[in-house]
């Protein structure tokens, strides 16, 4: 076979030298055309997005840091006319009203415990949620099982010559960290029951663990509460005094366990029949199947949704503010009640505060799921 | 020896797992009928040691307060059932107005966050993730007392075009006043929406006969919009509006929306469109980029594929979550009551049962409504579901 020739197209003989790009289709310009400016509707969509911005973050920046007050002892200080310049967040409130925010009314000499608490809580939690930090197993047991009981002496007292301190004292951050890890440590083996009892071959297991998640998913998480805190003492012996901080525990575990069945119950669904049958074949009982071979592939596909569910339980324990119980947010609403801190400024910047707060809390959750995610997802990745 | 070899094994009777299941099954029902008796003995016993009355025949007895937003008439000297049915509207109010709202916002920041506009997109999920990752009732409280209670008084208050008026007092708007011959209006507006139904399946009808199209959306747009525009016209507009008007201290004329309204509307729904975005998302990424392909190949231009190709499929992703997202907007209006909007649960297991004390009968009633409420939304979502499920072989 013959080689066709080519021609090339020169110029005087020579390569025509290579020329750039269009200067506006590389680079920031070329970018900026390709991503915003490409045709009328997305310049449109642009300018009005800038517009959008423009509106917000600037006054909300001024409002954060340039106008802030930074420093002071009163609501004179946060006031424009004292001040004799715009003001913006009152950042001395959220100082003054900290300890009541994060302890409630916990006695104040008493505010290690809370701290040590905090601590232990703190310093069990992380290595667990590293993968590279070993003894994970022994870190578990020892967040799952120990920590709890060593959180309950702490906080209430009474033994080992430590003080007794009612429920009553406790709010703020405290009691929405302890409703919201009570509610997840309760709620996840309850959850498993529960969703095993759903995909159950019994009738009236089956039955119940329908009848019970569809009850509690149907009924609002307020009205639970109202449900624990004014009809479960009717319902239980009257030599029986149960505290108002527990009644609602019982309400948000129930009430999230519910939730949790359902989840789990997906991830049970996804795990092909297949996987039952090999364990039987193997010999393994129920719980065996179940332990060492359904539920952690199951438990593995649903993570993102357990997460969800931890945020959302998170979210919750809000609520408990309707009963009286003085979590994070009801101090926060209690404290904007002070008239010696009551200015223009202190309802958006209390605001601003147990926003960031919920903020970091949620958005690290998530976060934190999305990496567990990624990491775990071995066996379906190609 | 054949015989013998397939005869099943002998287990003990504890090791079969009929007996096993029987047995099991037995013991739970013993414990929940042993629990379920103690609870009416001890709730029988509490009640009658606490002298209070049971049974319904409260819901006879005059309320005695009053409700600052009711759509049906009612004074203090009310039952406790009008309580009830007073509370029950306002909780389907919010509802309904709040899931119409949060759709529409839910669709709008669901495909911003697919725009190409890389800006855009940012926008969309940076409010995605703020709002997601805050508590509703933060959200409420926050609407309420820091938005809403910093708005001015009524003599300074923002207005729209002088007949829409924002204030502390809250949303004034204008109100309609039907004349005599306003019934024709509503008769030609039936007549329009019935014949474009018509034109629609006789569109339908011949495409499929012919493969000639219609352009039944501007037709249908046409009737609809036009036919009691017509009758307006004809019978001489008997349509005016009264306008609020400042007064002294406060507005007269119009219809007041409460604050507490406008509050828990503006939170409930931008917290659910935040979650109905992300299910728009996820539903129409669930459509393979092939199908988009696909349709260009055959022809389609952009908005054909959407409507016709990508919204069907995508439709079977998202309404199962719709459907919870639904609920869930339902269920969370109950948190009303920590603004003092008068919904079902804040005036019925709130002032009623602090009233009455019959906490039983209160909260039994409360949970069974919103329990309906949850089935009925499910099942009629479940229809839904089902007619647009893909048929498979």
């Amino acid at each position: 076979m013959t080689e066709e020739t080519v021609t090339i197209p020169t110029s005087g003989g020579a390569l025509a030298p290579t020329l750039r790009p269009p200067a506006a289709t590389v680079g920031a310009l070329g970018w900026v055309r390709a991503n915003l400016f490409n045709g009328w509707f997305n310049t449109l969509l642009t300018l009005l997005s800038l517009y959008l911005v423009w509106l917000i973050v600037p006054p909300l920046v001024k409002f954060l840091i340039v106008d802030a007050v930074w420093t002071g002892t009163s609501r004179e200080d946060c006031l424009a006319e004292k001040v004799g310049r715009p003001v913006g967040a009152c950042w001395p409130f959220v100082r003054a009203k900290f300890t009541q925010l994060v302890y409630g009314f916990y006695p104040w000499d008493q505010h290690w415990r809370v701290d040590l608490t905090f601590a232990l809580g703190a310093a069990l939690l992380v290595p667990l949620l590293i993968p590279r930090v070993p003894y994970k197993a022994l870190n578990a047991v020892l967040f799952f099982g120990v920590f709890p009981v060593v959180a309950f002496v702490l906080l209430v007292g009474g033994v080992f010559g430590l003080q007794h301190v009612e429920t009553r004292a406790w709010g703020g951050l405290l009691v929405t960290l302890v409703v919201a890890v009570t509610g997840i440590v309760v709620s996840l083996p309850l959850g498993i029951l529960l969703a095993l009892g759903r995909r159950s071959r019994l009738p009236i297991v089956r039955t119940f663990s329908v009848i019970f998640i569809e009850f509690w998913r149907g009924v609002p998480l307020i009205t639970v509460l109202f449900f624990a805190t004014y009809m479960l003492p009717l319902f239980l012996p009257n030599t029986w005094t149960i505290d108002g901080l527990l009644r609602a525990l019982v309400g948000v575990a129930l009430f999230s366990a519910a939730y949790m069945a359902e989840v789990v119950r997906g991830g049970l669904q996804a795990i092909p029949r297949g996987q039952n049958e090999g364990a039987m074949a193997l010999g393994l009982g129920y719980w065996k199947m179940m332990g060492l071979i359904v539920l952690p592939q199951a438990l593995k596909v649903v993570i993102p949704g357990i997460v969800n569910n931890f945020i959302g339980l998170f979210k919750d324990t809000t609520l408990v503010m309707i009963v009286s119980i003085f979590d994070f947010l009801g101090q926060l609403r209690a404290a904007f009640a002070d008239p010696n801190w009551s200015t223009p400024s202190t309802l958006f910047t209390g605001f601003a505060f147990a926003g960031i707060v919920y903020f970091i809390f949620c958005f690290g959750m998530s976060r934190y799921s999305l990496f567990v995610e990624r990491r775990l997802a071995t066996g379906y990745r190609r | 020896m054949a015989t013998e070899a397939h005869a099943p094994p002998r287990v003990a009777f504890y090791n079969d797992p009929r007996f096993r299941g029987i047995f099991y099954q037995l013991a739970l029902f013993l414990v929940v009928l042993w629990l379920g008796y103690e609870f009416v003995s001890n709730a029988r016993d509490n009640l009658r040691a606490a002298r209070i009355a049971t049974g319904l025949g409260f819901l006879d007895n005059t309320a005695g307060f009053s409700i600052n937003q009711t759509l049906i008439p009612y004074t203090e000297s009310d039952t406790y059932a009008r309580v009830f049915l007073v509370g029950l509207l306002n909780t389907l109010l919010v509802a309904v107005i709040g899931i119409v709202l949060a759709t529409i916002l839910g669709f709008v920041v669901g495909i911003a966050r697919l725009s190409p506009n890389w800006l855009l997109q940012r926008i969309a999920g940076a409010y995605v993730e703020l709002i997601r990752n805050l508590p509703l009732l933060f959200q409420i409280l926050f609407w309420y007392l820091a938005v809403l209670g910093a708005l001015p008084g009524p003599r300074q208050s923002y207005s729209l075009f002088g007949e829409v008026f924002l204030s502390n007092r809250g949303l004034f708007i204008p109100r309609p006043l039907y004349g005599e011959g306003f019934v024709w209006v509503v008769v030609a507006f039936a007549l329009g929406v019935i014949a474009s139904i018509a034109v629609r399946i006789w569109a339908r009808r011949r495409q499929q006969a012919t493969g000639a199209q219609f352009p039944v959306l501007w037709t249908a747009l046409g009737l609809i919009v036009g036919l009691p525009a017509v009758a307006l016209v004809a019978t001489g507009v008997p349509l005016g509006f009264e306008a609020p008007t400042l007064r002294g201290f406060n507005f007269v004329g119009g219809i007041r929306v409460i604050p507490e309204f406008v509050a828990l509307l503006l939170a409930l729904v931008t917290y659910t469109a935040a979650f109905i975005a992300e299910i728009v998302r996820a539903g129409i990424l669930a459509v393979s980029h092939g199908q988009t392909e696909a349709a260009y190949s055959l022809g389609l231009r952009a908005g054909p594929t959407l409507r016709l190709v990508v919204i069907p499929q995508a439709m079977r992703v998202i309404i199962p979550p719709l459907t919870s997202q639904y609920l869930n907007l339902t269920k969370n209006s109950s948190l009303a009551v920590s603004i003092g909007y008068p919904d079902l649960f804040a005036v019925f297991a709130g002032t009623t049962l602090n009233q009455t004390g019959q906490a039983i009968e209160i909260i039994a009633i409360t949970m069974a409504v919103y329990l309906v409420i949850s089935l009925f939304t499910s099942a009629l979502m479940n229809w839904y579901n089902a007619r647009i499920a893909l048929v498979e072989r």
